[in-house]
């Protein structure tokens, strides 16, 4: 790594930029660039694996190429990803590239410019990535993520990074600086969707000499990724973002809460760390300037409740990580009883770019009262799998089936949970649902930190309720009451519903239940743990009732609720089935139609997957 | 106390010298747990021991036993060389100011560094906490006051408080905390050689007559009696022919106790009078068994001089009466006749002879309890001394110099041992050693020694040792721990198994008469 | 300070900015019930059974223990809405809770059962899954029940906040969470100081007194305040009486001491009922004791006395009076010494 030089004032920082940029446009001109996506999502696909097959493959055939890593580009599904430019010609993008794969994309891409077509994902004009990368999205906050080394902080300053941060000491005053964040109509992206110029104007009038700003990188939500992939991909966003709202409200210290689970992205945050540190750019008297903010990354054990506000300060300050009651807020009594603004990672890593672009400009993308984009994480049973950033407005249907692609295996859509466990399941006639914070609350999910997990037929409500209640179940604190014992009882529940021992009389129950906890819960947490189960109730009643009143699970999943059996007219009596049997619950005589004995039968499945004449059915 | 317990959490700066307030004084251990983590008090500590609210200390000064004296003029010559004093306080409300800043003088840090091992930076810190503070309260107990120079230590402990202006107001004041449940009332009631109830002088003749009109008798004696180690040299020189002992159990409580034993044995008559067949008593004539303070009513005078209600739960065990009855009918038998309904109508005589406690009747206790002065029916009492002025006009300063313990750490003899109390045992353990679950939890005596001190002397954590002073030995087994700096050695004189006052020195201060308790040479043996 | 108007069940009060409420209703003579709320202890709002109605907030039933009042505010504190849901949260506590009032130590000051009665609540409709635990009855003085504990966090906080001990704080998480100690110990192998302040503080029957358990329960003692015995705190006390022998010992909350103790004063009364108390008055005879009657003993101290004073003078009789016997006997003994002896050789001590 190159040694890294401070940066004493605005102008060095500027001349540092344009230099930068000119040796980017200069290596675009006279080097073939090879990008390995090196996300997690990357490597856990085997991208390390492919970024040495290409090494020994350059080294080998001794080819001058430059090699690069980056952050996740978004399509998690393509993974690993491998990007080539040669000078002159377009940004070729190729998925699920093995290292046999690599060495043909040398060969026949880089060697001979030809295009291997058969593993390209995606073609573009470099400079234009955004318009064309992902049909409909508009990459904002992921704008660098899949074109820098987020371990370079030149890549960073190249696309302009820290220009906010400049922008702000030399021309702003905090005052203005939240002035323009409330202009651009930012909203917390953490999951309360709280104004974030609103929240930064408490914590700046609130008295105190000390104050702290926090990033909450402690994603917890189950399917939600985006955060990791900002710090994974674009570390610096982050940090810029951090300094300019500590600049705005007063603040001159930070910490980073980051689950521990993320160990990536703590490397890469602590690399950003240091590198900005050695540059001058946080640390005492940025830029030259009066203002100065020392960072602390601080790595979290993973619990889901650390990441509501209270818990997140009390596990910063090395107690339990529970939530207290509020007021006092943060802002006026937050780490160390010191005002505190807490914003979380997609929050910070917007703040740059409003800056640099201006609230107007911000503003004009969204909706009326919500602006801007939204990173989702598009996952479950969708054809492309990944993080997407769209506008905010865009339709669940344009979501899910333009940029998704549709459902897996072309199989019916049921339903969308949005916003992670704590949010919310809906049907199909909400797909026109344009995703802004006020239409998800009215129709019973919330934005939450944007997990968009998609659902087809084959799902059951019932089950994917308990599914989650499982999970708010065992993440509780275990504070208060409702919430404690309430998921719990719930989720008894749905248990008995599916084993097929509901009541009519459990719906009500679990209905008054789920309101109650959802009205007298501590936290965020328990208030909105039961919106699965509340709005499963109200989209898909008829399924609750069918597993109660039929003893039948429409989807085939719940299986105390399902028969096997076999279909006489299709058995051959091969016996495949009686061998794979692991109750011994089939017999009959060789090529004559077999039997499953219900009472022996455990429902494994495994005589169904065996069968190659179809002949056993499920009921 | 000049002021109230409240006042702990009221104050910015607490500095709690010679009290391990966790275990002696524990409720009063919560006000400064609270005043620290509520109100963000900061908390300054001197003590040899490195007792638990060292351990929470802001700043924990550590001086070798003795020389707290030093350590106090210190702070002063610190205060008053960075201008920290409470100069119209000092002008308006005391006098002998410059008598104390001259003898001072001499205590600079570096001094005061070379006396008490305490580094001077950490005086100085100490110094600028306390003398900067708005609200700056003083806790001290026996650490400062069971030495031959205890008077001393108070005089400078006052002198503290009264050059920083830290008295009479919320928050501040100057704060012995009592070790027994009614020490104070004994004080106030007169129980003391040379004063009758409410300090009056027993060389006032005015005083005298009062007293010898209320109580019927032509006349009072004048001249002051004997403090109690006094009255044990007279006992051995033949002097004192008859005690009266009321629950004490001086084998236990009293210095160097195998001279205590021969003073007691040289009576003529000893009549003791308790709940259990102590030490004391069983070198006694005759017996006299009294009640619990569950069994009679009665008051207790708290260390903020509170008068509460002590009241009759059940019913006296056996034969047994309230000391109050006892009494009574002794001196009914000499010819004395004492007409009282009950400690109610004793308490009505009390008011009416003690100004300070004229206020007071049980009918006013009944909801809570009044601290003195209380001087009339409508007075709501005091919570804090001194506020306008002092009781004597104003403040006296009174300069002190450092004077060595009477007995230090020689070849013979090289450690200090210092003596005190623990948390789940209260004094001579006559009552508390009788309880099944206290006993469990602390059931002996162990000396705490340094890790250094032990691996030096070979002795494993538990392993019994002798311990040795000029005046006794006792074989108790050893607690390690850095809670004492290498070269001392602490034990609780809780248990007569291992009697710490075998070892202690009977010298006193010459005016409070207190043994002193916290100095003594000792050599530890291994066995 | 400034001051806020606000309405609660329809009745106007006036409060000091700040004040929850909670606080703002007992004002008014209006009880919420709490289980985990103490004036001393930091607000938890864990059990969340103060909840109450404001107008114009749709959203939640806030707990109005934590809850600042504002301006104008209208709180509903016993609506339907409000009575529903606190009956579940009573039912869900119940779920989780062993049924054996009669047996239990807490029967009558157990405010789970006192709630359940107010609210009509004679069984949970969410009974399931119940918690299980051991009972840790190490301790010489602290029986811990975890099965009964409803997670209040009053001893936690009591034990942190009051005693500044920490020897317990929550463990696990969710349905799992208990109160433990430090690597999940007996709680007498913690920095326990056995203040017993968790005892007073529980609301259920989770801790127990061991010296008090089976001795009465709370409608069968007789509470006589008192001071302690014990240090010079004077803390105030309420010694627990039954059949004339005290079975416990619990606090007196409006007092100098918060109503806060120590283990002597919470556990040290044992040796009032002790076999080796001294019962009548013992004369010694060759160098042995016997027993005497009051008449007996009192006669020959007088005697001896009389004699002695008469011989060498009053000068030649002293007197160790006591720091830990009242005042008026106090009082009463050092007039014996001058008005009926005539000397003031009479001393106790205080220096000790």
């Amino acid at each position: 790594m190159s040694t890294l030089k401070k940066i004493n004032n605005f102008v060095e920082l500027r001349q540092l930029r344009e230099q930068l940029k000119k040796n980017y446009q200069e290596s675009l001109s006279n080097e073939i660039k090879i990008i390995v996506g090196m996300g997690t999502c990357g490597i856990a696909a085997g991208a390390n694996d492919v970024m040495k097959a290409i090494i020994d493959e350059l080294q080998r055939r001794n080819i001058n190429a430059t090699v690069m890593q980056t952050g996740c580009i978004g399509m998690c599904a393509q993974e690993p990803i491998v990007e080539i430019i040669r000078p002159g010609e377009k940004r070729v993008t190729y998925g699920r590239i093995s290292p046999a794969d690599a060495k043909r994309l040398i060969e026949e891409h880089v060697l001979q410019g030809r295009i291997v077509e058969d593993l390209v994902v995606a073609t573009f004009e470099e400079g234009h990535p955004d318009e064309t990368n992902f049909y409909k999205q508009q990459r904002l906050v992921l704008r660098n993520c899949g074109h820098i080394d987020p371990e370079k902080i030149e890549d960073y300053i190249a696309r302009d990074g820290y220009m906010a941060l400049a922008r702000v000491l030399e021309q702003m005053t905090p005052e203005e600086v939240i002035e323009e964040i409330k202009a651009s109509g930012l909203r917390g992206r953490g999951g309360a969707g709280f104004l974030t110029g609103l929240k930064w104007s408490f914590a700046a009038k609130a008295p105190g000499d000390k104050k702290y700003v926090i990033c909450n990188a402690d994603e917890g939500d189950p399917g939600a990724f985006m955060d990791r992939s900002i710090m994974e991909g674009d570390p610096h966003s982050v940090l810029e973002g951090m300094l300019i709202g500590a600049y705005a409200i007063g603040a001159d210290e930070g910490y980073i809460y980051v689950r521990a689970e993320y160990p990536l992205a703590i490397k890469r945050l602590r690399t950003a760390l240091a590198q900005a540190e050695e540059m001058g750019l946080i640390g005492k008297n940025i830029l030259g300037t009066d203002f100065s903010f020392t960072l602390h990354i601080k790595e979290g054990a993973g619990a889901f409740v650390c990441g509501e506000e209270t818990a997140l300060i009390a596990s910063i300050e090395g107690k339990r990580g529970m939530p207290r009651p509020r007021p006092p807020f943060p802002a006026t009594s937050g780490l160390w009883g010191k005002p505190t603004n807490i914003n979380n990672v997609e929050t910070w890593a917007n703040v740059p770019i409003i800056i640099r672009n201006g609230a107007e400009w911000y503003a004009s993308i969204g909706t009326e009262t919500s602006k801007g984009t939204k990173v989702f994480a598009l996952t479950g049973k969708v054809k492309n799998t990944g993080l997407v950033e769209v506008p905010m407005g865009i339709t669940l249907r344009e979501i899910i089936f333009d940029i998704g692609g549709g459902i897996l295996k072309d199989k019916k859509f049921k339903a969308v949970q949005i916003g992670g466990p704590s949010g919310g399941c809906l049907p199909e006639e909400k797909l026109d649902l344009p995703v802004d914070y006020e239409s998800l609350t009215r129709a019973g999910a919330i934005m939450g930190s944007g997990g968009l997990v998609v659902m087809d037929q084959n799902t059951c409500m019932v089950d994917v309720a308990k599914f989650f209640l499982n999970f708010t179940r065992a993440e509780s604190c275990g504070k208060c009451t409702p919430c404690r014992e309430g998921i719990q009882r719930m989720r008894e529940i749905l248990q008995n519903i599916c084993k097929g021992k509901g009541t009519l009389e459990d719906l009500d129950r679990l209905e008054t239940l789920a309101n109650t906890i959802k009205d007298t819960a501590l936290c965020g947490l328990g208030q909105t743990a039961p919106n699965p189960v509340l709005t499963t109730l109200r989209y898909f009643r008829e399924e609750y009732e069918a597993h109660i009143r039929d003893k039948r699970c429409p989807a085939g999943i719940c299986q105390d609720l399902l028969t096997y059996f076999i279909q006489p007219e299709l058995c051959r009596g091969c016996t495949a089935c009686v061998r794979v049997c692991p109750v011994g619950a089939i017999s009959g005589e060789v090529r004559k139609p077999h039997v499953i004995d219900p009472e022996k039968c455990i429902k494994c499945g495994s005589c169904k997957e065996t069968c190659r004449f179809s002949a056993i059915a499920v009921k | 106390m000049t002021n109230s317990i409240e006042d702990i959490e009221k104050a910015d700066v607490i500095l709690a010298a010679g009290t391990n307030t966790t275990e002696a004084h524990p409720v009063i251990a919560t006000r400064i747990h609270k005043a620290i983590t509520r109100h963000g008090a900061k908390l300054i500590v001197v003590d040899p021991r490195k007792t638990e609210i060292a351990s929470k200390a802001h700043i924990w000064l550590r001086p070798y036993p003795g020389t707290n004296v030093a350590v106090f003029n210190g702070l002063l010559n610190v205060i008053i060389a960075e201008g920290l004093t409470d100069d119209e306080f000092i002008s308006q409300r005391t006098e002998n100011f410059e008598a104390v800043a001259e003898a001072v003088a001499p205590y600079t840090p570096e001094e005061v560094e070379r006396i008490s091992g305490i580094p001077a930076e950490d005086l100085i810190a100490a110094a600028r906490l306390y003398g900067k503070a708005k609200r700056g309260i003083i806790l001290y107990a026996m650490g400062v006051t069971q030495h031959s120079t205890g008077t001393d230590g108070v005089f400078a402990i006052a002198n503290l408080a009264m050059a920083t202006g830290n008295i009479g107001r919320e928050g501040t004041g100057v704060s012995p905390l009592r070790g027994q449940n009614n020490v104070q009332g004994a004080c106030d009631m007169g129980a003391l050689p040379n004063f009758l109830p409410g300090y009056q002088k027993v060389s006032d003749p005015a005083v005298r007559e009062k007293f010898a009109k209320a109580w019927g008798v032509p006349s009072l004696p004048d001249k002051d009696g004997l403090k109690l180690g006094e009255i044990m040299a007279a006992a051995y020189e033949g002097k004192v022919r008859a005690l009266y002992v009321m629950g004490e159990n001086l084998m236990l409580s009293e210095p160097y106790i195998a001279h205590a034993e021969a003073c007691l044995k040289k009576l003529d008559f000893l009549v003791v009078q308790d709940l259990f067949l102590t030490e004391t008593a069983q070198l006694a004539d005759v017996v006299l068994p009294a009640v619990s303070f569950a069994e009679k009513d009665g008051t207790f005078t708290n260390t903020e001089r509170r008068v509460c209600r002590v009241r009759r739960a059940v019913s006296p065990r056996g034969k047994a009466k309230p000391d109050w009855e006892i009494i009574v009918a002794l001196a009914a038998k000499m010819g004395y006749e004492m007409n009282y309904d009950g400690p109610a109508s004793i308490m009505e005589e009390i008011s009416r002879l003690t100004p300070s406690y004229g206020g007071i009747t049980y009918d006013r206790l009944e909801k809570q309890g009044l601290q003195w002065p209380c001087p009339d029916r409508d007075h709501p009492g005091t919570k804090r001394l001194h506020a306008e002025r002092f009781s004597r006009g104003r403040g006296l300063f009174t300069p002190v110099t450092y004077k060595k313990p009477a007995e230090l750490p020689d070849e013979q003899y090289p450690f200090y041992l210092v003596t005190g109390r623990i948390l789940y045992h209260y004094h001579t353990g006559t009552m508390s050693r009788r309880v099944k679950g206290l006993n469990a939890i602390a059931p002996c005596g162990l000396l705490e020694i340094n890790p250094a001190d032990a691996s030096k002397l070979g002795i494993q954590d538990g392993e019994v040792v002798r311990v040795s002073s000029r005046r006794g030995s006792i074989t108790p087994a050893v607690r390690i721990t850095d809670r004492v700096a290498p070269g001392v050695v602490f034990i609780s004189f809780h248990y007569r198994e291992v009697a710490a006052n075998a070892l202690t020195n009977a010298v006193y201060d010459p005016i409070a008469g207190i043994p002193e308790f916290k100095v003594s040479a000792v050599k530890i043996e291994k066995l | 300070m400034r001051f806020v108007s606000l309405t609660i069940d329809g009745r106007q009060v006036e409060v000091a900015e700040g004040t929850t409420v909670l606080e703002a209703a007992r004002k008014l003579g209006i009880e919420i019930p709490t289980l985990c709320y103490d004036n001393d202890l930091s607000i938890a709002g864990a059990c969340r059974l103060c909840i109450v109605e404001v107008e114009g907030n749709n959203k939640n039933l806030p707990a109005s223990c934590a809850l600042p009042v504002a301006e104008g505010m209208v709180v509903h504190t016993n609506s339907p809405k409000v009575r529903e849901a606190r009956k579940i949260i009573l039912e869900l506590l119940l779920a989780n809770h062993p049924l054996d009032c009669l047996t239990c130590e807490a029967n009558g000051r157990c405010k789970l059962q006192q709630y359940c009665y107010e609210y009509g609540v004679k069984e949970s409709r969410f009974s399931g899954e119940r918690r299980h635990f051991a009972i840790d009855d190490n301790h010489p003085f602290i029986e811990r029940d975890l099965e009964k504990c409803i997670l209040c966090g009053k001893c936690v906080r009591v034990c942190q906040e009051v005693q500044g001990v920490g020897a317990i704080d929550y463990s696990g998480r969710g349905f799992d969470t208990k109160v433990a100690t430090f690597m999940d110990r007996s709680l007498a192998d913690s920095p326990c100081v056995s203040c017993g302040q968790c005892i007073y503080m529980c609301p259920v029957g989770a801790l127990t007194a061991k010296p008090s358990k089976g001795k009465g329960r709370d409608f069968e003692v007789t509470k006589v305040v008192t001071t302690c015995g014990y240090c010079g705190v004077g803390c105030q006390l309420a010694l627990n009486v039954k059949d004339d022998k005290i079975v416990g010992v619990t606090n007196v909350p409006d007092s100098h001491n918060q109503g806060y103790l120590c283990v002597k004063g919470r556990f040290g009364y044992e040796f009032v009922d002790d076999p080796e108390r001294l019962t009548t008055p013992l004369i010694k005879e060759n160098g042995k004791f016997r027993e005497a009657s009051w008449e007996e003993a009192l006669d020959l101290v007088a005697q001896k006395f009389n004699e002695i004073r008469a011989k060498y003078g009053p000068d030649a009789l002293a007197g160790v009076s006591s720091a830990r016997v009242t005042n008026e006997e106090n009082y009463l003994f050092q007039k014996f010494f001058r008005a009926v002896i005539g000397t003031n050789n009479v001393d106790h001590c205080a220096r000790l």
